[in-house]
């Protein structure tokens, strides 16, 4: 899906993100911790990792939910910390929409469905008039999978999967151009999540949009994301094309993450051994993000790149062996 | 036993049964309730809370329809018929047939200081004379308003307050809760005999003092209840469409706090009439000829042993609408919880 990369826009670019929280207290938390990444317009960047290593924190920091420690968030060329006047704030909240975790407690309970999907249509006065505002929002309905009597119903009245495409067509009503999509299926039954996907992954291709799709499933992840990124701690360890982390991930927590997902074959499971991840000994040596082959960065030392290199050209090599 | 060979079944043997096209399983049977009719609908299946919302709305409709239907005028004195014992048109028995014992004869009272046959003091008179029914009818409607209007202002401080504290967070949280401990650290009492010194004993006055401290429970749980909500995600969610921090604290959080808020108001004013009624008691509230439930209590206590009904009326008035306020704020409460859902 991602052709040549010279040619693909850069449409968010993360340098070095720190997002501290109660900063030079004793509880410090280091939630995120300089992290840089590059989305291009109209793919799907899938962020991975386990729980608590900043993934969601990500997602809210560019959001602008929290306000960066340090580094800079450039979302389509203009700095979003910089963010002043209200105009130019309101531009900022249309183009980058979200898509929350819990369908359960991302729906105002007290508000009508039509109410909730026309929030954002009501604030940016998108609407014309009342006919308008109620017009789109059936439309949105419509898009999302839902009846347009659904508008008159209470998010209670729902099933998760329907609460969360409702989400989605709140997201969607403000005609936005990236999305976050901070964990939307991890709390949707095993069903009901591939409903939801391929729901938004239909939408990318009519609407054009461009996804940061936060979870903790590779599986899933591989499956709707053009590249992925792989988090632990706060920094990421790994980031590349999907299939090529996917197959080849090299950075050992990387695979450790590999080595936990289970495949519906009894073979293979009976076989499968969980690496278990042992963080490297600080050596002192200064690591970042270092790119090791086209596209495909590990966070890593000087000296240690041509030992992921290595490692990177033994594993193709490997599985070319058993193609053959 | 034989294998068979299923492919030879034919198809118009099969019926399809209970399939649903997609469109049909999305569809909702269930009336559409809002909030509260659905909570409506809970505290309907609470016998108690219904009668006491029964019992409440009588009260209130006959305290201040007397305003306009008052048996007899509340202020009036008539000396002359002072100390009359119950008497109710058609009832013979002792006690409310207009007859007391005197050195152990009854007498009948009415006789003795001759009123006219057809004058009924449903209640008796207290020592002045006035008609001890529409003092408590009086009374009543005294008591209600210094609740009623105590209740709201508790509402509209505290929700404010609490409101503003929990939203805003940090350092202005936590300063606006030490004003509230110094707050709370000033005995009402206090504040009460503070206030008669600068302004006329009065309902005013009663509700002022009520006021200044009343609030503090009131702000405190709305705080708590707005920082529990605040993170919720529909809030964060509203953050990135860009809703203003005005229009979220009134959307968002305020209607999903209602419950608790209408809940603590329920259960704030039986406290503001019984608090009432202590001052009045102890001769810190009303003046006469006004009265109150404590006054007309106050006044009955004094007189207890040869005029019981002098007491016994306001006390079971006063009982019987405490009980009552809190019997429904309880079954409010339930009605609310969405956890009750049955």
């Amino acid at each position: 899906m991602v052709a040549d990369k010279t040619q693909e826009k850069i449409i968010l670019d993360v340098e070095n993100l720190k997002q501290y929280f109660n900063e030079g207290q004793r509880d410090e938390v280091r939630a995120v911790d300089g992290i840089s990444f590059q989305i291009f317009e109209g793919e799907t960047f899938g962020l991975v990792g386990e729980s608590g290593c900043g993934k969601s924190t990500t997602g809210r920091s560019i959001i602008r939910l929290y306000h960066p420690t340090a580094g800079k968030i450039e979302f389509d060329g203009e700095d979003v910390s910089k963010i002043k006047r209200r105009a130019d704030m309101e531009h900022f909240r249309r183009d980058v929409q979200m898509i929350y975790q819990d369908p359960y407690a991302s729906l105002n309970p007290r508000m009508k469905v039509r109410d909730i999907i026309a929030e954002g249509i009501d604030i940016h006065h998108l609407a014309t008039d009342v006919d308008d505002r109620n017009q789109q929002v059936n439309d949105l309905l419509e898009l999302v999978g839902l009846d347009r009597s659904h508008g008159t119903r209470y998010p209670h009245e729902f099933s998760g999967g329907q609460r969360q495409r409702i989400g989605i067509a709140r997201a969607l009503a403000m005609q936005p151009k990236f999305i976050i999509c901070d964990e939307p299926i991890s709390a949707l039954d095993v069903s009901i999540q591939a409903q939801v996907v391929n729901l938004l992954m239909e939408l990318q291709q009519k609407k054009k949009l461009t996804y940061l799709f936060i979870a903790h499933d590779l599986s899933m992840v591989k499956y709707i994301s053009d590249r992925i990124g792989v988090m632990y701690y706060g920094k990421l360890v790994e980031v590349g094309k999907s299939e090529e982390i996917y197959n080849f991930g090299v950075h050992p927590y990387t695979e450790s993450l590999l080595s936990a997902i289970p495949l519906p074959d009894p073979e293979h499971e009976r076989t499968r051994r969980r690496i278990v991840y042992k963080p490297a000994v600080n050596d002192g040596a200064e690591r970042e993000l270092r790119e090791i082959s086209e596209g495909h960065f590990v966070y890593c030392s000087e000296e240690e790149v041509p030992v992921f290199q290595k490692k990177l050209a033994d594993k193709k090599a490997q599985t070319e062996k058993v193609e053959v | 036993m034989a294998e068979m060979d299923y492919s030879k079944i034919p198809k118009e043997k099969f019926e399809l049964i209970g399939h649903q096209d997609a469109a049909e399983s999305e569809k909702i049977a269930a009336p559409s309730l809002t909030f509260f009719q659905d909570s409506w609908r809970r505290l309907k299946k609470n016998k108690a809370a219904v009668i006491s919302l029964v019992i409440l709305g009588l009260i209130t409709l006959i305290a201040f329809g007397a305003i306009w239907l008052s048996p007899k005028d509340p202020t009036k004195q008539n000396v002359q018929f002072a100390n009359l014992p119950p008497k109710i048109p058609g009832i013979s028995v002792d006690g409310f047939n207009g007859t007391t014992l005197v050195r152990g004869q009854r007498v009948d009272k009415y006789e003795q200081v001759g009123v006219p046959e057809d004058v009924y003091f449903i209640l008796g008179t207290d020592s002045l004379g006035r008609d001890l029914l529409s003092r408590i009818f009086m009374g009543t409607r005294a008591s209600l308003i210094i609740a009623f209007v105590a209740a709201i202002l508790d509402l509209s401080f505290g929700v404010t307050y609490g409101l503003i504290s929990g939203m805003k967070g940090g350092r202005v949280d936590s300063i606006m809760q030490r004003i509230l401990e110094v707050l709370s650290g000033i005995p009402n009492l206090v504040v009460m005999i503070l206030f008669l010194t600068i302004f006329k004993p009065g309902i005013l006055t009663i509700i002022l003092a009520m006021a200044v401290t009343g609030w503090i429970t009131m702000a405190r749980i709305v705080r708590a209840q707005t920082l529990k909500i605040k993170d919720q995600e529909y809030v964060l969610a509203a953050t990135t469409l860009g809703q203003s921090q005005i229009s979220i604290a009134l959307k968002h959080i305020l209607p999903n706090i209602s419950s608790v808020v209408i809940v603590q108001m329920m259960f704030s004013i039986p406290t503001a009439i019984f608090f009432e009624a202590f001052l009045s008691f102890i001769g810190l509230g009303l003046t006469p000829p006004n009265a109150s439930l404590g006054m007309l209590l106050s006044e009955g206590y004094k007189l207890f042993r040869f005029l019981p009904h002098l007491m016994w009326a306001p006390a079971i008035v006063l009982s019987v609408i405490m009980i009552c306020f809190n019997l429904l704020a309880d079954g409010m409460r339930d009605a609310f919880d969405p956890k009750m859902k049955d």
